[in-house]
């Protein structure tokens, strides 16, 4: 077991494999305390924004599998709850503007 | 298409209803939050849909994840259709396209109230 948190382990995982633009990852487990699938000493909820050029021209459904297939093992082992916002970078900037 | 007997299952939940929400408990009393934003989206849509509850049946509850390929629940269909899980189910309903997609597929979906 290593000192990284579970946070700084998605971090991790989703630049290596999608080289987003912007990434956010907050863990939300304290909000999640005693609900199903919370577990003593958290680490279980994550909510993760990620703007990434790799998401031009897919689905939502097509974009949020490739956070879900690059977190597979994080998912199996701890990760109860995962809310995931995909953008692309003109998204993002459109979203800023507006 | 398989013998898998949960996937039969699914194919006929899906193939069966327009509009099927597989949760977390009952579309009158979800049992995540998650499940229940999805309900709530749907419900201010006045949108008929069955809700099945894959907390009754753990064989299910791992077969949805498998069928649809997609590791999270809930999960919404539409006309046999994977639309996706609360995250997506929530953009497109801010964004009205969830209406948009059940209108194209004449099913009724207006705010209600």
């Amino acid at each position: 077991m290593s000192d990284e948190t579970m946070a700084a382990r998605i971090e991790r995982r989703l630049q290596d494999s999608l080289a987003p633009a912007r990434l956010k990852v907050v863990d939300d487990s304290h909000r999640h305390a005693g609900h199903s699938g919370w577990r003593e000493g958290g680490e279980t909820h994550f909510r993760v924004e990620i703007v990434a050029p790799a998401f031009e021209g897919l689905s939502r459904i097509a974009r949020q599998r490739m956070v879900y297939d690059a977190l597979r093992a994080e998912l199996e082992e701890r990760v109860h709850a995962l809310q995931v916002r995909t953008l692309t970078p003109a998204e993002d900037a459109a979203r800023r503007t507006s | 298409m398989t013998d898998n007997p949960v996937f039969e299952r699914i194919q006929q939940e899906i193939g069966g209803s327009d509009v099927v929400l597989f949760m977390k408990g009952t579309p009158v009393f979800p049992q995540c939050g998650f499940s229940a934003a999805v309900v709530q989206a749907l419900s201010h849509l006045g949108v008929k849909f069955k809700g099945v509850n894959v907390l009754e049946d753990p064989g299910l509850r791992e077969g949805i994840k498998q069928f649809s390929n997609w590791p999270t629940i809930p999960q919404l269909y539409v006309k046999g259709e994977f639309v996706g899980g609360c995250d997506i189910v929530r953009e497109m309903f801010q964004s009205g396209e969830l209406q948009e997609l059940l209108h194209s597929h004449g099913i009724d979906a207006q705010p209600v109230g």
